[in-house]
């Protein structure tokens, strides 16, 4: 009976709770010996959790976890490692002015009369590289390889450990269409030689062409895992996204007035120096809100981040009110009447040490009524402070407490009162609901809807698509920095919307995609 | 809309964070005196008599009392200075080479001209300033523009200071005879003293406005808002249309200006003319432990500058009077400093002890 | 002519060796990400230590306990910067201000005097056979106080550590990317105790060269700014043994130039501007303006591990 039993990892009612939520509730979850196993979900689902508990990150608060058959307490990521487990993290674990082989000796390394023995080192990087099919140059500085191949090195690294069972976070993410495809050839000759391969991704397309098994997780429950070739793309869209609809929001049918932003091919570069928009055009009027729907990844914060003058285009137009701005710059474009709720509130929204009053002023701290001159109006800022709080419901002891010692919900509403106060022509909304309480998204919500019938254009970038098809008059699908679609909300279906976001739709594939080798 | 429920929980949280900005410095304090009467007793001298010493070497006269007040004043304006750089996230430790530049600058200023007073002093102060801004400035364009660390360019600079005041003290701008030093700044250029036979002069006075000054800037102008908040989030600041490079570089201009006034004041106030210097005298590495005691804001700054002021006044008497060798004043000092830069682990012990005697810690 | 060649290269390597060995010291700190600007004062106390050392006992008892005394103070600097997660640089700068006063006052305690300590047996000097008959090489190289060859000679070792062995790969990537190094097993917080608690030996190795190796006696403050030098060659020599080594080089023989200058009376340039020269190279150095020195990614960040 043992012997029949083929599992590499079985993983049994894990459950993994945080503050206020739970990210994994009872997840069972087991990777067969030899296969890819895809963990397919949507941003905040559980996938990474799950696997972090199974890589001694994070500890379960309950379940079993099960290795080769055999129980094992992975309390740290090296029991982890000593049971064969290694794990490509989303985020490159790697030193870059370290040549390849030191990165992955690193810790382990081959010695000689107590030295590197680089020789030895080299030869083992070779060697196993050329088992595995993962062309890389041992000398070669990390800095001065491509992203493809740092995480080859990544991959090396793990298997230089004798991992058998290998976790790959989000791996398709930072690559280009071709370094996905020798990604693929990589994983199918690991597990020709035996190795059992679990990937973690919200990609539709790839789970088809790439993995024997897929398990689904929506909001840190387990959907359903099922053989890859029973099911289509569709079926698991609907597995993936089809949730019943949580928010219900009241809204009148939208009356758009005229363009008050439009781009037309936008190209931008993101941090790696890689063009993360892709020419990307759209257009958005007075009175509507434009939602702009899609996978994390694919362009949204090097948009937003153009769109408010933090990273420069490198080609395409934007005009505003007509008005083409050439070089936008953040002042200049607050003074426009553009305001935008920033993804990352703790990061970019807010200065967590300071006082309520002092965010309320933040990016017009020098314009009237404020400021006088050079002087700040210390009294007439905490008078509009206090309207603010009071209008836009900010729960607070007081405007002279510390924005740090607010909810995440009431931090957000602060953003959102200082921002709705610009009396903006166009509001930026990038994720204005991000990790925050129920209550406090219903009044986000609703306050956007209040703006856009108010006659203010509204371009909202979510990764949630209950909220952008329960907000947005108009859908734009975004992938790879290009608008795949625009679609009237009227005609936008979660179905639909999932397989544009995967890239399924527009996707031309030349060599079909699905079979590669 | 004030919350009931989470005001008293707020109010608590408050207080408590309060208690750390006071308490830390105090603790911190009392452990300085605490080793420095360790290193008292191992000598055999008398810590109490010797505090008692060091107290009345500053209170228990006029004169010194004076003389006290005439240690405090550079304190006051290094520990602006670094407290200030805090503030928008920089660390000026090059104090004492502005302090030196801006030294030479407001001397060559006091002798080479021949103005009204109302004209020459003013002149002589802003010059002094300047110098030293620029000396703080280079190093806040260095980090802004180039990304350097200005810990290492400030302290380039207090060296290149050094050597190039001595150079021109001793060279250049020498006084004729044997006195490696400028000539004696003009009458019109000093800051009067206002009792007449002590050297406690106008400069105390200056360094109180200065910092009443600094306070206004940081909490009631746009300006002091753009440094405190690109201090605490240059991320959000730029997000907010702070020209975050430009406060950098303007921000360390300040900084420098402000170490730079302590030389200034040396050289108008006390001492009359520039000497070569042979060292740093190093108020502005002890800059750093004022604005530390003083938690970067301007009036903890002047109590910390008057404690500073006190020990080092009270080192001289207690080597004289109870034979304590004056350099456990800085022994004192480094362990106040210590103290209070560990602050996280005091948060630490704290949050411990609180678990441990209330149960479960506040989940908030 | 020549003997002033030769004495103005012995000279240089004399007044290098201080350096070379407190730079060598920083860098390790460094390469662990630990800014480590207590050299200064490990230096001092190390120079007033070896001086005791001599007094009580013996010269080489007395580098023994420049050496001990250097890594305690250095174990202090790693315990409130690492462990206590104060700032570096504020803690560098209270051991600093320590040095001074804790030297003062022993000194007078001891030898009740301000300004300095009677003299002292030195180290002395090593002969080196063979080298010593060569001219000009033999006048630089053939007999020299021993810190100069123990620095030479670190100077390879620690090459060695740095690049050839595990442990200096480990320091290396605690120093560029510490999540790195934790995610495959390697202690970041005891790695970089280690290495601050190396530059403690190293600086106190640089004191002691200070008071029994150039001279005979401990002076007040006598590292006078050579802690900081030594992080500035540090920095000209883009934290490698051997760039440091030059770059100690190039300063002590811009020391030797002033002080040779000083005594045949040339006046060419102002003393001061050579004593400048270190500073001022280093500053063109950081700005690129004579190729770019980069520190260690994680230079000066201490590491806290992500609590998920």
């Amino acid at each position: 009976m043992a012997a029949g039993n083929n599992l590499a990892v079985e993983m049994k009612g894990i459950t993994k709770r945080f503050p206020g939520v739970i990210a994994n509730d009872k997840v069972d979850f087991e990777l067969e010996k030899g296969e890819i196993h895809a963990l397919l979900g949507e941003n905040g689902a559980g996938k990474t959790t799950l696997m972090n508990c199974l890589y001694g990150f994070l500890n379960a608060d309950e379940g079993e976890i099960f290795i080769n058959n055999k129980k094992v307490e992975v309390t740290d990521p090296n029991v982890a490692i000593s049971h064969g487990i290694g794990m490509v993290h989303q985020h490159f674990m790697l030193v870059p002015p370290f040549t390849v082989t030191e990165n992955i000796v690193l810790g382990k390394e081959p010695t000689k009369n107590n030295m590197i023995d680089y020789k030895t080192a080299n030869q083992n990087v070779r060697d196993i590289s050329k088992q595995y099919g993962l062309n890389v140059e041992p000398t070669a500085k990390v800095q001065d390889i491509s992203v493809g191949m740092q995480q080859r090195v990544e991959i090396l690294k793990a298997l230089y450990r004798g991992a058998d069972i290998l976790i790959l976070d989000e791996p398709t993410a930072v690559l280009t269409p071709q370094e996905v495809k020798e990604l693929v050839k990589i994983m199918e000759s690991l597990t020709d030689e035996g190795k059992s391969i679990i990937f973690i991704t919200h990609k539709l397309k790839e789970v088809k062409s790439i993995a024997d098994r897929v398990t689904v997780i929506r909001s840190g429950k387990l959907i359903d895992t099922v053989k890859t070739d029973t099911v289509t793309t569709n079926d698991l869209a609907n597995m993936m996204v089809g949730r019943e609809v949580i928010l219900e929001v009241e809204k009148k049918e939208a009356n758009p007035g005229e363009v008050v932003l439009e781009v037309e091919d936008l190209y931008a570069k993101n941090e790696r120096d890689l063009m993360a928009l892709n020419g990307t055009s759209f257009s958005v009027r007075r009175g509507e809100i434009l939602g702009i729907a899609g996978v994390d990844g694919n362009g949204q914060t090097e948009l937003t981040e153009v769109l408010s003058g933090l990273r420069k285009k490198e080609k395409g137009t934007i005009k505003f009110k007509g008005r083409e701005i050439t070089k936008p710059q953040t002042k200049r474009l607050f003074e426009e009447g553009i305001s935008h709720i920033p993804e990352d509130r703790q990061k970019r929204g807010l200065i967590m040490e300071f006082k309520l009053y002092e965010n309320l002023i933040l990016g017009r701290h020098d314009r009237k009524p404020y400021a006088s001159g050079i002087n700040l109006n210390n009294k007439k800022i905490k008078e509009e402070a206090r309207r603010l709080i009071e209008d836009f419901d900010i729960r607070t002891p007081s405007e002279t407490v510390q924005a740090k010692s607010l909810s995440g919900g009431n931090q957000q509403k602060l953003i959102i009162a200082r921002e709705f106060d610009r009396k903006p022509d166009l509001l930026i909304a990038a994720q204005p609901t991000r990790g925050i309480d129920v209550g406090a998204i219903e009044y986000i919500h609703n306050s956007l809807i209040t703006q856009r019938d108010n006659n203010k254009a509204i371009l909202l970038i979510s990764l949630e698509l209950d909220e952008i098809l329960s907000l947005s008059d108009r859908v734009a699908v975004i992938y790879e920095g290009k608008i795949v679609d625009i679609l009237d909300i009227g005609d936008a279906t979660e179905e639909k919307l999932g397989l544009m976001m995967a890239g399924a739709e527009s996707e031309e594939e030349p060599e079909g995609g699905g079979q590669v080798g | 809309m004030v919350d009931k429920d989470i005001s008293e929980k707020k109010a608590k949280y408050l207080q408590e964070q309060h208690l750390v900005d006071f308490i830390v410095p105090i603790i911190s304090i009392i452990a300085g005196l605490i080793v420095g009467a360790i290193f008292m007793l191992i000598i055999g001298a008398e810590p109490i008599k010797a505090y008692i010493v060091l107290w009345n070497s500053s209170f228990g006269s006029l004169r010194g009392f004076g003389e006290m007040l005439v240690n405090t004043v550079p304190l006051i304006f290094t520990g602006l200075a670094v407290a200030f750089g805090f503030k928008i996230g920089l660390f000026n430790i090059g104090g004492d080479g502005q302090f030196l530049v801006s030294y030479l600058a407001a001397a060559y200023i006091g002798y080479m001209f021949q103005l009204p007073m109302y004209i020459h002093l003013p002149f002589a102060l802003i010059a002094g300033m300047i110098a030293g801004g620029i000396w703080g400035g280079i190093a806040g364009y260095l980090k802004a523009k180039l990304g350097i660390h200005e810990v290492i360019t400030t302290i380039m600079f207090n060296y290149i200071a050094l050597y190039l005041v001595g150079y021109l003290a001793g060279g250049p701008l020498k006084a004729e005879g044997l006195l490696p030093a400028t000539p004696k700044i003009f009458d019109t250029a000093k800051l009067p003293r206002f009792v007449p036979t002590m050297r406690i002069h106008y400069g105390i006075f200056l360094a109180l406005a200065v910092a009443v000054l600094i306070y206004y800037i940081l909490w009631k102008t746009t300006f002091g808002y753009e440094v405190r908040a690109t201090g605490q989030n240059p991320d959000a600041a730029q997000f907010g249309g702070i020209n975050v490079a430009r406060n950098m570089v303007l921000a360390m201009f300040i900084s420098g200006a402000l170490a730079g006034l302590a030389g200034t004041t040396q050289a108008l106030g006390l001492e009359y003319r520039a000497y070569q210097p042979f060292g740093f005298v190093g108020y502005g590495f002890t800059g750093i432990a004022v604005a530390l005691v003083g938690k970067g804001h301007p009036g903890g700054v002047v109590l910390g500058a008057l404690l500073f002021g006190v020990l080092s006044r009270g080192a001289m008497m207690m080597q004289s009077m109870v034979g304590v060798p004056k350099e456990v004043i800085e022994i004192i000092q480094a362990i106040i400093i210590m103290f209070i830069a560990s602050e996280y682990i005091f948060k630490y012990l704290a949050r411990k002890w609180r678990e441990r005697k209330g149960g479960v810690a506040d989940a908030s | 002519m020549l003997a002033n060649l030769t004495a103005l290269l012995s000279t240089t390597l004399r007044m290098a060796t201080p350096l070379i060995l407190a730079a060598l010291g920083g860098m390790f700190s460094e390469r662990s990400g630990v800014i480590n600007i207590a050299l200064e004062g490990i230096m001092l106390i190390g120079a007033f230590t070896a001086m005791a050392g001599s007094y009580f006992f013996s010269p080489w008892i007395g580098v023994l306990g420049a050496v001990i005394v250097g890594m305690i103070i250095a174990a202090a600097h790693a315990l409130v910067s690492i462990s206590f997660r104060a700032d570096q640089i504020v803690s560098g700068t209270a051991i600093n201000i320590f040095a001074a006063g804790i030297t003062g006052f022993l000194l007078r305690l001891i030898f009740g005097d301000a300004g300095q300590s009677p003299s002292v047996q030195d180290v002395g000097t090593w002969k080196i056979p063979f080298i010593k008959n060569i001219p000009v090489i033999g006048g630089v190289f053939g007999e020299q106080i021993p810190f100069v060859y123990i620095a030479l000679i670190l100077v390879a070792v620690s090459y060695w550590i740095l690049f050839k062995t595990p442990f200096g790969l480990r320091i290396r990537s605690v120093g560029e990317h510490p999540a790195a190094a934790d995610s495959v097993g390697i202690n970041v917080i005891g790695m970089r105790y280690i290495a601050v608690i190396m530059s403690g030996f190293f600086a106190g190795l640089a004191g002691a060269s200070l008071s029994i190796g150039l001279l005979d006696l401990f002076v007040k403050n006598m590292s006078s700014g050579r802690g900081f030098i030594a992080l500035a060659a540090m920095i000209f020599g883009r934290w490698t043994p051997h760039g440091a080594m030059l770059a100690a080089l190039l300063f002590g023989f811009a020391d030797a130039l002033q002080m040779l200058a000083q005594t045949i009376g040339l006046t060419f340039v102002p003393r001061q501007f050579l004593l400048m020269a270190p500073y001022i190279l280093t500053i063109l150095a950081l700005t690129g303006v004579i190729g770019r020195s980069t520190p260690p990614a994680a230079d000066g960040e201490p590491y806290i591990k992500e609590e998920v």
